[in-house]
């Protein structure tokens, strides 16, 4: 749902407390490369982790703190 | 979360009570965020709460906190000001809590100037008791005590801090987590009243009944609702239905109420 100037941010992986994910979708929906999604138990799971900006629209959005997103160096 | 915030939190506590999406998460990180770039010392900061799903947010922080009855956190705050004028106060209540039963504390307490921070966890709805109407459900929208549509009007609380005489006065939602934090961290440092309104989103009691049906249609509503306060100033941009505005709306300067206090206590003994 975002746009995001790509080029602008480094790449970044994704910590993710499994525990705390209550499955609400809004990671889902606002990453603005499409690359995390649901697992059959509706936790959060990350596709495509080649593909992370960076940029922690994902970290911003969680309301359960799941997500921190680790600027590669 | 990031790693530094954290240790702001009660870390045993978690995960929150709160339901999957609920934006009183989102809130509360970013007022996280905000003590992180205060960094009071720990020992002078206090966080007080009303009643209702939000005001549980106070119980997360590993702070002194207090979770006190409905509607009254400010009349606790004040107290605790009063009695410690160096602390640094929170008041987190929600829209229900500060605007209906604690809503003639709030204009009191506007109108003392006392140096506290409010954040009102605007959800438009009593979440915690199954999703009444409250002063703040809009115009149309269903509660569960309005099935048919709110008839009556919502105050807008922003506007109703102002003329009561609050100092800072600002509003955010769970999606501009930066203004949030901004306005939350300015709102402390304003030597008065601050009442920050944190639009948020309560996807159980209120999305679900107002064609909101996801967490992400909440969030979406908000971004495309929120106008900023500096377009509508210039005229580039006017609110339209169901539109707010966002950003720092109101401030100014006016003597505080433990200040003067103070200022009684030495004329008192001279
Ligand atoms: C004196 C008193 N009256 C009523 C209640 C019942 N009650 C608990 S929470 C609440 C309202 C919660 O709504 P709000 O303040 O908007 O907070 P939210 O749960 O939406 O975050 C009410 C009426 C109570 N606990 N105490
Ligand atoms: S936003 Fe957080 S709680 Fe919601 S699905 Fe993503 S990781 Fe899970
Ligand atoms: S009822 Fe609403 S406000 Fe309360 S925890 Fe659930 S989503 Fe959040």
């Amino acid at each position: 749902m975002a746009k995001v100037d790509i080029d602008k941010y480094p790449k970044a992986s994704l910590d993710i407390n499994i525990r705390w994910c209550k499955g609400c979708n809004l990671c889902v929906t606002i990453c603005p490369k499409g690359i995390l999604s649901l697992d059959e138990l509706g936790k959060i799971t990350v596709d495509k982790p080649e593909e992370c900006i960076g940029c922690g629209l994902c970290e911003g959005t969680c309301p359960d703190f799941a997500i921190k997103v680790v600027k590669d160096a | 979360m990031p790693s530094d915030i954290i240790r702001y939190f009660r870390q045993e506590t978690l995960p929150h009570i709160w339901c999957p999406g609920c934006g009183n998460g989102i809130v509360l990180r970013d007022f996280a965020v905000a003590l992180e770039k205060l960094n009071y010392p720990r020992k002078e900061v206090a966080i007080v709460s009303g009643i209702g799903c939000s005001s549980r947010a106070a119980g997360y922080l590993d702070f002194d906190t207090v979770h006190t009855t409905h509607g009254r956190a400010l009349p606790f705050a004040t107290g605790i000001k009063m009695a410690n004028p160096e602390l640094k106060v929170f008041v987190i209540m929600g829209d229900g809590d500060a605007s209906s039963i604690g809503g003639n504390h709030l204009i009191h307490a506007c109108r003392r100037n006392i140096d506290l921070t409010a954040i009102i966890f605007n959800n438009y709805i009593y979440g915690m008791t199954g999703g009444q109407f409250s002063p703040l459900t809009p115009r149309n929208k269903r509660a569960t005590t309005a099935p048919y549509g709110m008839i009556e009007q919502s105050f807008d609380i922003c506007r109703l801090a102002e003329a009561a005489g609050a100092t800072y006065v600002g509003r955010a939602t769970t999606y501009h987590n930066q203004l949030l934090t901004r306005l939350i961290v300015e709102g402390s440092k304003n030597p008065g009243f601050s009442l920050v309104e944190a639009v948020t989103h309560c996807p159980t009691s209120y999305g679900r009944r107002n064609d909101l049906k996801t967490p992400t249609d909440m969030v979406r509503w908000q971004k495309e609702n929120a106008v900023w306060i500096e377009k509508i100033r210039d005229g580039s941009a006017s609110l339209k239905e169901e539109q707010f505005a966002i950003g720092v709306l109101h401030r100014h300067n006016a003597p505080e109420f433990t200040a003067e206090y103070l200022e009684v206590i030495k004329r008192a003994r001279k």
